[in-house]
């Protein structure tokens, strides 16, 4: 056990806490930055709602919320099958470990691809995807535009982010099933749980933004 | 015969003055803090340089006293000049009641200059001395920057919205006008003169240059061309007379003011703002009008008094 | 690469104290001291061009940057020559205006995204940072190799747009003209900025958590050298403001290939939305520029006075509150932009506080030579060239931030003058100064000092008279960005010109007198300054763990006696 213990331990740091320590700060840092990428975007978004509220309205209305909030829960399970996985492998238990991660990465799955087949795919075919199949020519069509724009390119981003984490969990797959994830060497699965959770949140924080504005109920 | 070296442009703003004055206060404090500081540092490199007697120095942690001070006196001094400046701007953000107007529209690479009496200029501006002129401006294309160094003044001209900027000349003459935002490649040669002018000579010039009438009269051609009067007429739109300058109240129960903005905002996305008790009917006359057209359509529409609407044809 | 095989010069007469001119009692190592340069270290423990490109040690990394962030300079310096050349005539004597633009835009670009940003923080923040603090490596070494070629990615991609065709949007990228009006290679240079800023972020994020966790035992936050304060202070601006920038270049992008009316007002956009979301990024990271040199200068004050700094609190806290104050002022570079006058006086008043942190740090640095022992290499010249410059560019930041003079002045070369003053009068001085001070440490190899503080007087005059010119310029009304200007604005030019010519004959000489060195210079000992700071107790080129043990610090910081 000594053996992978001192494996675990990159030469640069003196124990595994000062590791462990080292690598959760790093991914709180990490997601800081996301924070600030993903607000730029919610920046604009936030003030051509303001400006254009009627054409903003109208193109949330397009969108389809029941969709949408599959999409919410099937994300916030696969943070809870994130967060067990990471409690599995902190505990050692690597059958637990790589079912959760399985689980997550199929739901991760799952969320991108309601989002390309039944939202973006009708969405384009509906002629709603600016630059691209823009046919929509009601009232405010140049602000429903505008807000076509910024709910592809948030989503576009987040699910970007989805696609990456998704390769890392099945990196992390591969790795859980040789076992290399253990009490003492497991911060890789600590880390990716948190920056999962984190694509969790902004998500969290689209859904409503995109799609319950303008006060449809 | 050297004039003596100009390191300041002519004074030929009421505000310039201030500026310069404000801009000499500035100097000197930057040549007294660089001096004092290169003087320190000389006199303290010479002073205590290392020689046999000096291979150790005198270990100073700090002194509180002097932390304070040279926080505090820099702050006062930070404190005065940004009273002093802001106190200016806003003296200056301002136009006088009674200034004259004028418009201008930049587009790539080139100045549009429209007086209301309906002469145009490109590249230059003529203008009478000793008289606020208010410049209402946009542009067609990027952003460009109507700059006037001997007026001290610039301001951003930027499509799709109106700013405004206004000075008043202080003596005749003729002055460099530069574009002062990068706006593509002949930026440079955005140049022009604002020539200010006596009165009496500014009168001679403008009655010279008027050919078609004023800038409200060719708005007023546009007015009929574009057959605005079929809704503004009718009370299927809601009337125009009197309406500059004054609040408008919409469907959503805001209350905006009628400026020059809103007018241009109208006709150009008639759907943005609904005024109340009118449904959104109006067309969108975007690709129909210029800037310039749009600028002698709000002349004319600044110039309807109310109860002067004109009826429609029969 | 051949770092081994190095020999002591047998042609010379004088020894090695005498032909590099030094009196003051360094210690220079013999011939037979020179073998321990046969002992391993970072530079020979592994050969081969793999070794180098698959490196994670954080020493090596910074030799990569530094040979990447020297091409770029060479790049960015060439445009610069180029532009002074041509703003002899009023006319233009070389270029169209199309081509002019093209060139301030890439040496903009260049000088911006690849040279200073990066410079002292990958070179000299990689190689230090563990070292100061007593570490064997950054806390993620892979990371800090990835961000390495992060960085080489987004230089290929700029360089592809420079040489392809240029870009013409100058390194502001300001809309609709970046989206809608011009047809250069906007896109792929947006790309390349897009690409380097994560090299930024990423190295940010290393000094932060390294900082943090990786300590030496006794190594506590007030017992650091400033210059990590300095790094650490600079990696949060890295940290939270590059994104912002990164994102928004995706929606220059986005809007140039859709159209959809993001910036750009014919359909709908807002094009000073575009200016508030780039300076929130763009003014902070004139702090990730010129932060770093002030944590060099306190290096260099200390060391070269046998001092402890004056009020380290001080200068440490003042670091961190220019990063912080710096994320609030953005407003500043808009005043004549037409946002609101009240937004304006905010951003004056806010403005104006920056400064005041600056100053204290100037203050502080004048007050450490008090009764100190003072030498005057190189480095030190640096210093001193570094304090007084920085003094006089950052003064004519408060004239900016005037509002009724910065309408005057705004977009003229006033601001051109002032923004040099603190990159190239400051932040430039700064990385010359760590070059000059650090270059034993990196190489184990002294240069002729004699040389080096010519080299620096030269820079300093050259510098003075480039850039003076351009503050009386500004005020006279000559607008940047003109490929063509009026006569009258000639003679002022033309000076501005000579200076340049003179600035570049100062920036050959250290480039040849370092080359010199590393196959001629004697070798230099792990401490030739005889400096505090836990990497000179290390030997010269440090082994590739750093340190033997990791040392406990019981010291405070400067501990000269």
């Amino acid at each position: 056990m000594s053996d992978h213990a001192a494996s675990a331990l990159a030469h640069q740091f003196e124990d595994l806490d000062q590791q462990h320590e080292a690598a959760s700060f790093g991914m709180w840092i990490f997601l800081a930055t996301e924070v600030m990428f993903f607000g730029g975007l919610f920046a604009g978004y936030t003030i051509y709602r303001n400006l254009y509220q009627p054409g903003f309205a109208a193109g949330s209305h397009m969108l389809n919320v029941t969709i949408g909030a599959i999409n919410t829960a099937v994300l916030i399970g696969s943070s809870l099958t994130m967060a067990l996985a990471v409690r599995a492998a902190q505990t050692g238990k690597r059958n637990a470990l790589v079912t959760f991660l399985i689980l997550t990465i199929l739901l991760g799955l799952a969320f991108i691809l309601i989002k390309l087949t039944l939202e973006w795919r009708h969405d384009y075919v509906e002629g709603l995807a600016p630059g691209l199949n823009f046919t929509f020519a009601g009232a405010h069509a140049k602000s429903v535009e505008l807000f076509f724009f910024f709910y592809f390119t948030m989503t576009g981003v987040h699910a970007a982010h989805m696609v990456v984490g998704v390769g890392i969990l099945s990196y992390l797959l591969v790795q859980a099933w040789r076992g290399k994830y253990g009490p003492d060497r497991f911060n890789m699965v600590e880390g990716t749980g948190l920056y999962w959770h984190f694509v969790d949140i902004v998500w969290i924080f689209l859904f409503p933004l995109l799609y319950l504005i303008g006060g449809r109920y | 015969m050297w004039q003596g070296f100009q390191f300041v442009p002519d004074r030929a703003s009421t505000i310039a003055r201030g500026v310069d004055g404000l801009f000499y206060f500035l100097t000197a404090i930057d040549i007294f803090f660089t001096v004092i500081i290169f003087l320190a540092i000389f006199y303290f490199a010479i002073r205590y340089r290392r020689h046999a007697q000096r291979q150790q120095a005198e270990q100073i942690e700090g002194n509180l006293m002097l932390e304070i001070a040279w926080t505090v006196i820099p702050l006062g001094i930070c404190v005065l000049v940004f009273l002093w400046g802001t106190f200016l701007f806003m003296r200056n953000a301002r136009p006088p009641r009674a200034s004259m107007e004028v418009f201008v529209v930049g587009k790539q690479w080139m100045w549009k200059v429209q007086h209301p009496e309906g002469v145009e200029e490109i590249n230059e501006l003529h203008i009478p001395v000793n008289q606020p002129i208010k410049l209402t401006m946009t542009s067609e294309d990027v952003i460009h920057d109507f700059s006037v160094p001997a007026f001290r003044v610039k301001k951003d001209v930027v499509p799709g919205m109106y700013t405004m900027e206004w000075f008043q000349a202080t003596k005749t003459g003729h002055f460099h006008l530069f574009c002062d935002q990068y706006c593509g490649t002949n930026h440079s040669l955005m140049k022009g003169e604002v020539i200010v002018m006596e009165p009496a000579e500014y009168e001679q010039w403008l009655s010279g240059g008027i050919r078609g009438g004023t800038m409200a009269d060719a708005g007023a051609k546009l007015y009929e061309q574009l057959a605005c009067i079929t809704c503004h007429g009718t009370g299927k739109g809601p009337s125009l007379a009197g309406i500059y300058g004054q609040p408008v109240k919409l469907n959503d129960g805001t209350s905006v003011v009628a400026d020059e903005a809103y007018i241009r905002e109208s006709v150009l996305y008639p759907a943005a703002k609904i005024v109340m008790g009118y449904k959104p009917i109006m067309p969108t006359f975007k690709g129909q009008v210029t800037e310039e057209q749009l600028l002698q359509l709000i002349a004319y529409i600044k110039s309807l008094r109310p109860a002067e609407t004109p009826a429609p044809k029969r | 690469m051949g770092w081994h095989g190095k020999q002591e010069c047998k042609c010379r007469v004088k020894t090695p104290a005498e032909r590099l001119g030094r009196r003051e009692g360094i210690e220079i190592m013999t011939t037979a001291a020179a073998d321990t340069e046969t002992r391993v270290n970072y530079l020979n423990a592994d050969y081969g061009i793999k070794s180098w490109l698959l490196t994670t040690d954080h020493k090596r990394i910074a030799i990569l940057y530094l040979l990447s962030i020297s091409m770029f300079f060479l790049l960015g310096g060439i445009a610069a020559v180029l532009i002074r050349l041509h703003l002899i005539e009023p006319n233009g004597a070389i270029f169209e205006p199309g081509a002019y633009n093209k060139l301030f835009s890439m040496h903009g670009i260049i000088m911006v995204f690849f040279f200073l940003i990066p410079s002292i923080p990958a070179v000299f923040g990689n190689f230090l940072v563990p070292m100061m603090i007593g570490a064997r490596d950054l806390a993620f070494p892979r990371i800090n190799l990835l961000s390495w070629y992060i960085y080489v990615i987004g230089g290929a991609f700029t360089l592809y747009a420079i040489i392809w065709g240029g870009v013409d949007t100058g390194w502001t990228f300001y809309t609709p003209l970046s989206t809608t009006y011009l047809n250069t290679n906007v896109i792929s240079a947006a790309l390349g900025v897009f690409i380097a800023g994560f090299s930024s972020i990423l190295t940010g994020l290393n000094f932060v958590v390294t900082i943090h966790k990786m300590r030496a035992p006794g190594m506590t936050w007030f017992r650091m050298p400033l210059f990590l304060w300095a790094m650490y202070a600079t990696s949060l601006i890295q940290i939270l403001g590059t994104p912002i920038v990164a994102i928004t270049l995706v929606l220059v992008a986005l809007e140039r290939v859709f159209h959809v009316g993001v910036f750009d007002p014919a359909v709908g956009g807002d094009p000073i939305l575009f200016q508030h979301l780039f300076w929130f990024y763009s003014h902070p990271a004139v702090y990730i520029m010129i932060l770093p040199s002030m944590g060099v200068v306190s290096e260099l004050i200390t060391c070269f006075s046998r001092k402890r700094i004056f009020g380290y609190s001080f200068v440490a806290f003042s670091s961190v509150a220019i990063a912080v104050i710096s994320f609030v002022v953005w407003g500043h570079h808009m005043f004549v932009s037409g946002q609101s006058v009240y937004a304006g006086i905010v951003f004056s008043m806010l403005s104006f506080l920056v400064a005041i942190p600056s100053a204290v740090k100037v203050f502080n640095w004048t007050a450490t030579l008090y009764k100190g022992s003072i030498s005057y290499q190189a480095p030190m010249l640096y210093a001193f060239g570094f304090i007084g410059l920085f003094t006089m560019g950052g003064l004519t930041g408060l004239f900016l931030a005037t509002l009724a003079v910065d309408t005057h002045v705004h977009d003229t070369y006033f601001v051109v003058g002032h923004f040099h003053y603190i990159m190239v009068g400051g932040a430039m001085m700064g990385y010359l100064g760590a070059l000059h001070f650090w270059w034993p440490k990196i190489t184990g190899r002294l240069y002729p000092d004699g040389w080096a503080r010519l080299a620096a007087a030269i820079i300093f005059v050259g510098f003075n008279l480039t850039f003076f010119p351009q503050y009386m310029l500004g005020y006279l009304g000559m607008p940047r960005r003109y490929a063509i200007y009026p006569p009258e604005f000639q003679t002022l030019n033309v000076l501005s010109s000579a200076g340049a010519s003179i600035l570049a004959v100062g920036y050959v000489i250290p480039l040849i007198y370092f080359l010199w060195s590393l196959k001629y210079g004697p070798a230099a000992g792990p401490n030739p300054w005889e400096a505090k700071g836990l990497e000179w107790q290390t030997a010269s080129p440090p082994p590739t763990e750093n340190f033997a043990q990791i040392p406990v610090v019981t010291e405070e910081a400067y501990d000269y006696k």
